[in-house]
Order: C-alpha cells, then sequence, then structure tokens
C-alpha cells in the first residue's frame, strides 16, 4: 500500500502570530480538491483575537470522508509559540513527521515525546530570500509536496486566494515553488494514491451547507444573532437571502430572534434561526409558544462545549436533552441531527419540509465539528421543495385554526386571506383558538399536537442503517463518520458490525429501530458527551436488544475511528 | 401600490377630519320616490345633520351592547338585561333615523365621521362601569347620556349658523331627549336604591396569564 | 382594500363576538374602541392588518378584533411585530401590550423597535402596575406606591418611555388617554399612516388595582406644543414632561428601515459558491 500511495493522510500546519497557517490550511485543501482528491480542514486556535498560535489540520483522502483519523502523519510548524496547547488534537506517532524551522527552537516535548521524526526546514530564511515571500507559503508548498500534491493544483489554489495577481501572486507562487523544492529532498513517504474518479463535488462548510439547506427548504426569513460556532451560517444567509429574495435581520438578543421568527412564520414565510447551547435556552419559552400555537420554525444549534459558556470553539453533543426536554409543559416537536457534513444540507432542508408541513418547531441538531469544518463532499442534487404548509381556504363556515383532524395538522390562515382571521395563542385554545381552560379542550389539544408527530411517516431518512451483523454501533450527528470507518476496519478484520446513526431524534422510531436492530446481540453506544444523553434517550423510548455498551467522551476532542474499532472489538464491556 | 392607495385614503379621511364630511357617491334615485324626499330635494346641511344624529344614536346602542355583555361576563345579568333593552331602544331610534332619511344601510358620510369630543353625546365613558353596578346605576348613567345628547341639540339648534330646516328638527330631537330623560327617571322609581354597601366584594381579584 | 360598494368599513366590524374579560370601567375597553375606530379611519380591511401582542391584561386585545391576532409571551410583541413586517411588508402591523410587558422584560426590544423604526406602530396601555398577576409596581409606577412586593413604594424612579422613544429613534410619539377614545381614535391613525416606528402611549387607568388613577381625567391636559420633527426640541419637552400632556409630542422625518426585496438572481446560482 505504502507503494502505490496512501489513501489518506492527515497534515497539520501551526503556527501564531499572523504566521497565516489557516490561509495555508485552506490552499491545501483547495489544491487537493483541485488534484480530484477528498479532504477536510478543521482548526484550533488561542484564546486570542489575533495572532494567537493556531493550527490548520487537513485530511486528504481518495475517499469521501468528514472525519479526523486517529493519528497525524505531518505537523509541519513556522513556529512552535503554545503549539503545546494543541498536543491532544494532534495525536502523532513514531510514523508521524515533525517539520520545523530550525531557528524557531526545538519542538515542545510532548510532541517530540509522540517519537515522530523531525525534520527541520529554514522556512523563514527561505521566505526571506523572496521577495515578499511568506513562510507560510513555502510550508504549504512543502506539505503539499510531501503529501504528493502536484504542484500546479498547489499553484492553482494559491491563484484562487491571490485573484488580485500581482506580486502577492508572484510571491506565493514562488515560496510555494521552494517549499515544494525542500519537500523533494525529505522524500515521498507520505504520497497520496492517484486519486479516484472525477465527480461533481462542493467544497463547504457544515454551516454553509445548513444555510443553503435552508435556502433550498424555502427559508426566506432569518433572525440572527451571532454567536460562537454559529455565526458563520447566518452571515453566509445574509447576503444569499437577499440574493433570492428573502430578509435576514440582526435582532438584539436571541429573545428577539426566535420571536421575530415566529413572527414571520406566522405571517407565512418560512423562518430559521441558528445559535448554540447558551441561545437554545434563551430560545426555550418562545419555541414552546411554537409548540403551542403550531408555528413552524426551524432552530439549528450547533452544538458546542458545555454547560453554559463551556468552550465556545469545540464540540459537544450535550444539547439533546436540552433540544429533547428544554420546553416546558408537554410539547411535543421535531429534533434532527445531520450526521454528516454533506448531510447539513439535506437534513436542514428536510427540516423545513416536515416543520412546515406538521407546523411545528424543528430543532437541528449540528455541531461545531460540522459547523466549522471545512469538507469536499459528493454534490448533492439541489430541489428546491415545494411549499409544505397546508393553508386554509376561505369557506364561508366559521374558521377554526385549531380544528381537531384525524393527522393533527388543521389549515393555517396565513394574514391577508380574508375571513378567516384567528389569533394564533400560546394559552391553551379550543378548535377557534379562543382561550380555554377546559379539560376537555386542553386534552383534545395536547392529544392533536402529539398526534401530528405520531402519525408523521418519516420514511427511510430517520437515519442511516448500513451494515450487518449481530453488532451494532448506534449513533448521531458527528461520530457517525468516524463509527463509519471503524466499522469498515471492523469489516476487514472480519467482524461484522451494524451502524444505526439516527436522523429523526423526535418523534422517536421505536418500530423502525427495532427492525434496524433485529438479530443484534450487542449495541455500542456512540456519543460525546460526558452523562451520556443518548444512552438515555435510547433507554427511554426504544427496547434495545442484548448488550448495552457506552462509548461516551465530552468535548473538546472528537471521537476518532481507531477507538471505536478497538471497542468494536475488544467487546463485551459496558 | 396598495401603499399609494392607502395613502390616498388616508388623504381623503384627514380632509374629512377637518371638514365637514362630504357626501361622496351618488345616492340613490327612484321614480317612484316623491320630489320633495328625493335625496336631491334635501340639502347638505341637512343630510350632515342627519348622518349625526344617526351616528349619535347608533353608537349608544352599540355602547350600551358592550356594556349589556361586559356585565353579562361578570356575571350581572340584571344590569345585563337592562342594558341590553337600553341598546335595543336605542337601536330603533337609529333605525327610524334610516328610515325617515330612505337610507337603505349607514350612510356614506357616517362611515368617515369622527367625533371631535371624548366620547359620542350619547354615550357613556365605560369608566362609569363597576361590575357589581345596580340597575338604578345603570339607569342613572342612562339619564347622564339622554342630558348630554339634549344639550348636543340644542347646541345646534341655537346655533344661528345652522339652517332653520336644521335647526327645527335639532330641536325636535332635542324635545324627545328630554321625554326620555323623563321616562328614565319614571324608571329609576321603580328600581330599588343601591345599598351603602353595594360595591362590596369579600373576594380578592383572581390571577390571570 | 375598501368594504364591498367602495364604502369603507365601520367600527364595530373590527371588533370580534368574543367578550372582554377586562373589569368594567378599565381603560382598555376604550382603547379597543379608538383602535377600531381608527382601523376604520384607514379604511383598512381587517384581514390586512396584523396585531401583536405579548402578556398582560392589555395583551389580551387581539382576539377581541377582527383582525389577524398574535398572543405571543410576556415582553416579546415587538420581535414578533418585526419579523412579521419585515416578511410581510403589505400588512399593518401593530404591537400592542401593557407598561410592564412592553418596557420591564420588553425593555431591551423597545430599545431596539424603536432604533430600527421599521414601519409599525406600538401602542402602549399604560395603567403603572402589572394588573394580570394582582398589583405589582411596573418600570411607570411612583416610587411611593406601595405593595404587596414592594411595600412602601420601590423607591425607585419611573421609566419614563416617551424619552427613551425618542432617544432610541422612534419616528413618532404620542401620548393618548383612555379618557378620550376618540382622540386616540385620531392619535392611532396617525400614528399608523406615519412611517417608520410609532409609538403611541395610551394611560389606561386600572379599575381593580389603581382606583387612584380616577384622578388622572383632572391631571390630562392637551400638550401645550405643537408636534415638532426636531429631536432636541423634543427632548427638552419630553425631559420636562410630567406625564399627563397629551397629543404628537413627536414627529419625526426618519425614512422606515425597509430592506432590499427583489430577487437578483435565480436560486440554482447559489451552488457555484462551492462547485469545485
Amino acid at each position: 500500500m505504502q507503494n502505490s500511495g496512501r489513501s489518506s493522510v492527515s497534515v497539520a500546519l501551526a503556527g501564531s502570530g499572523g504566521a497565516g497557517v489557516m490561509t495555508a490550511g485552506n490552499m491545501l485543501l483547495e489544491a487537493a480538491v483541485h488534484a480530484g482528491y477528498y479532504g477536510l480542514m478543521t482548526r484550533s486556535s488561542g484564546p486570542q483575537i489575533r495572532g494567537g498560535e493556531a493550527v490548520a489540520m487537513v485530511r486528504v483522502a481518495t475517499f469521501a470522508t468528514d472525519v479526523p483519523d486517529d493519528a497525524f502523519d505531518v505537523l509541519a510548524a513556522v513556529d512552535w509559540r503554545n503549539v503545546e496547547r494543541f498536543a491532544d488534537e494532534i495525536p502523532l506517532g513514531a510514523d508521524s513527521l515533525l517539520v520545523g524551522d530550525a531557528a524557531q527552537g526545538e519542538p515542545p516535548p510532548r510532541l517530540a515525546a509522540s517519537g515522530a521524526r523531525l525534520v527541520r526546514a529554514p522556512l523563514a530564511a527561505i521566505a526571506k530570500a523572496i521577495p515578499g515571500g511568506w513562510p507560510n507559503m513555502v510550508a504549504l508548498g512543502l506539505v503539499g509536496g510531501l503529501i504528493g500534491l502536484p504542484a500546479d493544483a498547489l499553484e492553482a489554489a494559491v491563484a484562487r486566494v491571490n485573484r488580485k495577481g500581482g506580486e502577492a501572486l508572484e510571491a506565493g507562487i514562488a515560496a510555494l515553488r521552494a517549499g515544494l523544492a525542500e519537500a523533494r529532498k525529505i522524500g515521498p513517504r507520505y504520497a497520496l494514491a492517484p486519486p479516484p474518479a472525477r465527480s461533481a463535488r462542493w467544497l463547504l462548510t457544515g454551516n454553509e451547507a445548513a444555510g443553503y439547506g435552508a435556502l433550498a427548504g424555502g427559508v426566506r426569513f432569518v433572525a440572527a444573532y451571532p454567536i460562537t460556532p454559529a455565526t458563520e451560517m447566518l452571515e453566509w444567509l445574509a447576503p444569499a437571502l437577499a440574493q433570492v429574495g428573502g430578509t435576514l435581520l440582526q435582532a438584539e438578543d436571541e429573545l428577539a430572534s426566535i420571536n421575530m421568527i415566529l413572527g414571520a412564520s406566522f405571517g407565512g414565510v418560512p423562518s430559521l434561526t441558528a445559535t448554540s447551547g447558551p441561545g437554545l435556552s434563551l430560545m426555550s419559552e418562545a419555541i414552546g409558544l411554537g409548540v403551542a400555537a403550531e408555528i413552524p420554525i426551524v432552530v439549528v444549534d450547533v452544538m458546542r462545549t458545555g454547560p453554559s459558556t463551556g468552550i465556545a470553539t469545540k464540540s459537544e453533543q450535550a444539547d439533546l436533552e436540552i433540544a429533547l426536554h428544554g420546553l416546558h409543559g408537554d410539547a411535543p416537536h421535531l429534533v434532527l441531527a445531520p450526521n454528516s457534513l454533506a448531510d447539513c444540507f439535506a437534513t436542514t432542508q428536510w427540516a423545513v419540509e416536515i416543520a412546515e408541513a406538521l407546523q411545528v418547531p424543528a430543532i437541528v441538531l449540528s455541531d461545531q465539528y460540522f459547523g466549522q469544518a471545512r469538507g469536499v463532499v459528493e454534490r448533492s442534487r439541489v430541489e428546491p421543495s415545494a411549499p409544505r404548509r397546508v393553508l386554509a381556504r376561505a369557506n364561508g363556515e366559521g374558521y377554526r385554526r385549531y380544528r381537531l383532524t384525524d393527522s393533527g395538522v388543521s389549515p393555517m390562515a396565513i394574514p391577508g386571506t380574508a375571513g378567516l382571521a384567528y389569533t394564533a395563542d400560546g394559552l391553551e385554545h379550543n378548535e377557534r383558538g379562543t382561550p380555554s381552560s377546559q379539560a376537555a379542550d386542553h386534552l383534545a389539544q395536547l392529544e392533536k399536537r402529539a398526534r401530528k408527530l405520531e402519525r408523521f411517516d418519516c420514511g427511510e431518512r430517520w437515519a442511516s442503517v448500513e451494515g450487518e451483523g449481530e453488532v451494532a454501533v448506534l449513533t448521531f450527528g458527528s461520530p457517525t463518520g468516524a463509527a463509519r470507518e471503524a466499522l469498515a476496519r471492523a469489516r476487514a478484520d472480519g467482524v461484522a458490525a451494524r451502524l444505526v446513526s439516527i436522523r429523526l431524534l423526535a418523534p422517536a422510531q421505536p418500530a423502525r429501530l427495532a427492525r434496524a436492530l433485529a438479530g443484534v446481540r450487542r449495541v455500542l453506544v456512540v456519543e460525546q458527551n460526558h452523562s451520556g444523553q443518548f444512552l438515555r434517550y435510547l433507554r427511554a423510548h426504544y427496547e434495545l436488544p442484548g448488550e448495552i455498551e457506552s462509548l461516551r467522551r465530552p468535548g473538546p476532542l472528537p471521537l476518532r475511528p481507531g477507538e471505536i474499532h478497538r471497542r468494536l472489538v475488544e467487546g463485551g464491556r459496558a | 401600490m396598495r401603499k399609494k392607495r392607502r395613502r390616498r385614503a388616508a388623504a381623503r379621511s384627514e380632509a374629512r377630519l377637518r371638514t365637514a364630511p362630504k357626501r361622496s357617491g351618488a345616492a340613490k334615485r327612484t321614480s317612484a320616490t316623491p320630489a320633495r324626499l328625493r335625496p336631491r330635494a334635501r340639502s347638505r346641511a341637512l343630510e350632515d345633520f342627519m348622518a349625526r344624529a344617526y351616528a349619535m344614536e347608533r353608537d349608544a346602542a352599540e355602547r350600551y351592547a358592550e356594556f349589556a355583555d361586559q356585565m353579562e361576563v361578570h356575571n350581572n345579568q340584571e344590569v345585563a338585561e337592562l342594558f341590553r333593552r337600553l341598546a335595543e331602544i336605542e337601536g330603533r331610534h337609529a333605525k327610524r333615523i334610516l328610515e325617515e332619511m330612505r337610507w337603505p344601510q349607514m350612510p356614506e358620510p357616517v362611515y368617515a365621521f369622527a367625533w371631535q369630543t371624548p366620547e359620542p353625546p350619547e354615550t357613556a365613558p365605560v369608566t362609569e362601569l363597576h361590575y357589581r353596578m345596580q340597575p338604578w346605576h345603570a339607569l342613572a348613567l342612562a339619564l347622564r347620556n339622554e342630558e348630554r345628547a339634549e344639550r348636543f341639540l340644542e347646541s345646534i339648534a341655537r346655533s344661528s349658523t345652522n339652517p332653520r330646516e336644521v335647526r327645527r328638527l335639532a330641536a325636535a330631537m332635542a324635545e324627545e331627549e328630554r321625554e326620555h330623560q323623563r321616562l328614565i327617571r319614571e324608571w329609576m322609581e321603580r328600581v330599588p336604591r343601591p345599598a351603602p354597601d353595594w360595591s362590596r366584594d369579600p373576594d380578592p381579584p383572581v390571577l390571570g396569564d | 382594500m375598501n368594504a364591498p360598494g367602495g364604502a369603507a368599513l365601520a367600527p364595530q366590524s373590527f371588533k370580534s363576538d368574543i367578550k372582554p374579560v377586562w373589569c368594567p370601567g378599565c381603560g382598555d375597553f376604550s382603547v379597543l374602541s379608538a383602535l377600531t375606530r381608527a382601523l376604520a379611519l384607514l379604511e383598512l380591511r381587517p384581514e390586512q392588518v396584523a396585531i401583536v401582542s405579548g402578556i398582560g391584561c392589555s395583551s389580551r386585545i387581539p382576539a377581541y378584533t377582527t383582525c389577524y391576532g398574535f398572543h405571543g409571551v410576556h415582553g416579546r410583541a415587538l420581535p414578533a411585530a418585526t419579523g412579521l413586517k419585515l416578511a410581510r411588508p403589505d400588512l399593518t402591523v401593530i404591537a400592542a401590550g401593557g407598561d410592564g410587558d412592553g418596557y420591564s422584560i420588553g425593555g431591551n426590544h423597545f430599545l431596539h423597535a424603536c432604533r430600527r423604526n421599521v414601519d409599525l406602530t406600538y401602542v402602549v396601555m399604560d395603567n403603572h402596575v402589572y394588573g394580570m398577576t394582582k398589583g405589582q409596581p411596573s418600570p411607570t409606577t411612583e416610587p411611593g406606591w406601595s405593595s404587596r412586593l414592594a411595600p412602601g413604594g420601590t423607591g425607585m424612579r419611573e421609566f419614563h418611555p416617551l424619552v427613551i422613544a425618542l432617544a432610541s429613534g422612534a419616528n413618532f410619539i404620542a401620548r393618548g388617554f383612555s379618557g378620550d377614545p376618540n382622540g386616540c381614535a385620531r392619535l392611532l391613525a396617525e400614528a399608523v399612516r406615519h412611517p417608520g416606528f410609532s409609538f403611541v402611549e395610551i394611560l389606561s387607568p386600572c379599575v381593580t388595582f389603581r382606583p387612584d388613577q380616577r384622578a388622572w381625567k383632572d391631571l390630562v391636559r392637551p400638550a401645550p406644543v405643537t408636534p415638532t420633527d426636531d429631536p432636541a426640541r423634543a427632548a427638552r419637552r419630553l425631559m420636562t414632561d410630567d406625564g399627563f400632556n397629551l397629543g404628537v409630542l413627536y414627529k419625526g422625518n426618519r425614512p422606515p428601515y425597509a430592506p432590499a426585496r427583489a430577487p437578483a438572481m435565480p436560486f440554482s446560482e447559489l451552488e457555484k459558491e462551492f462547485a469545485r
């Protein structure tokens, strides 16, 4: 396998104080795409707004992946200042390569202790010799060359960023080429296998994918309050919405943004907001209003490490419980979770569709990992959704907004329509919408709102169900990709295992899960949080067969394929 | 487009507020209508006055009906019924004006007409209600309404700037209001005087939302 | 726009058949009357009007009209109204509520609604008390008013909403008194007509928890000034205002916030950014 090249390499570029490693990392990813590979970039940085230590982590592969590999092959540092803080995020081994500039001193002990081979390249000196040259561009060329990316792909990536051309471009190309020369001195140990056959692909972040999916679903009003790590979704949506005739408004706080989208949706326009854990907490009351008044909205929670302010720039899957149970009263609503970077597009679109069809709020659980990772995915089919809201038509009779129907969905009147005026209300109400404290009305409306979801036929999209075997890995969201790779390795070892990654968390689908787990004797529940929220959810709503084990870890470090694989193979322990 | 229409409509309303209501749209005319009663034979001043008188009665009827609703909601059935009767009576007065003027429905000027006083003359402010008010209170309220209506009509009857026919009609209507007052006073004699503790309610107010 | 036959609708057409639960004597009845009269004066149709409210006695008003209504959660009428108006600029959107709902929990939204200057009208029925929850001081309650939650009074100076509205950028500021429903009708009609964020505070006595407010009818007066469009002048007036001056106090010229609307590109173009 080494001779014909690797199917996946993971590299990291580190530096501080304006070294520009993020830019270089993005260029590396663009070069990979240009050359026909798949890839993924994630980032990490110190707490400083500018000039802090930073690392760009790029995985390049011959197959689509949105998951970090178990270890990094190359860590190239423009300087070593405070890079140690990233040690946990850049696992290295004896096969790994550390590339450093001797002028920047020694690598930090923790990195050196990994046993990785150290190679020196005088990045700063090389850059200095080129007018306008930067060390990060030299590093880009070096790393790109090490992993076998063709020069023209790398140059195209540099040109893409330096569109204005001129001296900046020239200097960039020159520095790049110098770096490539350095790579040749080191040798092709980390070279990639040839790229796969070309196909139509996208390069985007999970936040962008979710925003795009929302627009495809028909969202045309967004209220935004900035919060890490959701802000980029809102910033992407601002011009995109305007371009398709929608509106984005920045709100004064999350209490405003959630109520704004309720107002807009009441007016008939599919609406959305995006936030993270702290914002979702603030929005709880109004989401409940959406449930009670039967107004569809979509709230994307790009989950970050909690509780409270937590670690804003890191991922975790610990908002599951508040998403499911954070509304006071019995307030059935939709909770979905995309399970790949590409799926952020499709599942957000789906969330809009079903929220609209069922006239109920939907919470979409994305996370910081997906949200801010930038990856290469197969192009999704983009079919803008037809409007799904069931609208009322004037028929001369008294209009009952909350009429008890078999499906639980009652046609909604849109302001502007004559003869159908009603008052949407968070107060419990009768069929007409008039506030009511009667037991019969409360029961009838509770049943109606529950029925809407119970009778909803979600079809096959409720989960990704893959593979066969007596062992099953059960998960949701971002660990799915790691689980998938773990299962592939297990299969290669002769261990058959299934993967079930749930997309539709609420309403729960016990019958479907039972079918998916038929014949399973051991279930490994995988999640990225401390207390086992997903495990508790599964126990509450489903009959799980056989032995149940939990593999869980809180953020900030992602779950990697290797650790899931090891647990699968070792097995038998809770 | 809608904004422009709204602006034009608003401008029209504005004009109406500042000046006497203008008659808009042609009134119906049939050959069967005697000449003296044909709309064209009546002066605009008369039409405006009668429209105002109609508005007064109609507003009074609507307000009594609202008062009746409030009393009903607050379980004061006796007073609710009394207000309903008053609403009916005022409604008949309003209807009579329509009939006399041969207006098939609410006249056009009335739509745009807006009283310049806080309340229409024959309409009591809502602050005069109390959820435990007695029939005597309701009748006293009605009496005050009639007195105000009388004063309003008298002021029109006495104003020399009004045409003679208007002043004559206003005087006649004022006389009718005096008659109403007499009837109400008689009615008040027939209902019990409220006890000193008529407003007492031992229970405290109840929480809402 | 108009009723069939070209005639406008009567105020009664804007009143629903739902009977208000307000205490008899409550000023809000007059505000409802004023509102329906204003809508009739403006020759609007009920289905073209949306009334958005929060929680409290005053916030019950939407269901008492035949317009579309949104009875939301406490303090959040303004953001809901803002979202609705921006999504549906064709509608006439009126936000309504009380002083507790609007100035306490809703305070932040009040500031920003004034600042944004979206074409809305906000009617606050101010009775200087939290009525629905049985009589607690509100931001506009005078410092010495004793209540169970604040025996002896809060000791805190009351909030001056008109000054705040002016400082935050409201484009139309007026005060009315429920004792003059016809006057309020004219104020409301003017407020709706005026572009941008129009703020109308209507003093509306609470007959149950503030019977002392019967005295208001003797304290209010028409403001001895004409409406001004000069914020500095309005500021001087409002800073010395005693809370009982009625009429239009400020009528500004800020253009209302209205984002660009027409789609500039077909949906399929969005993909180009990601395509590789």
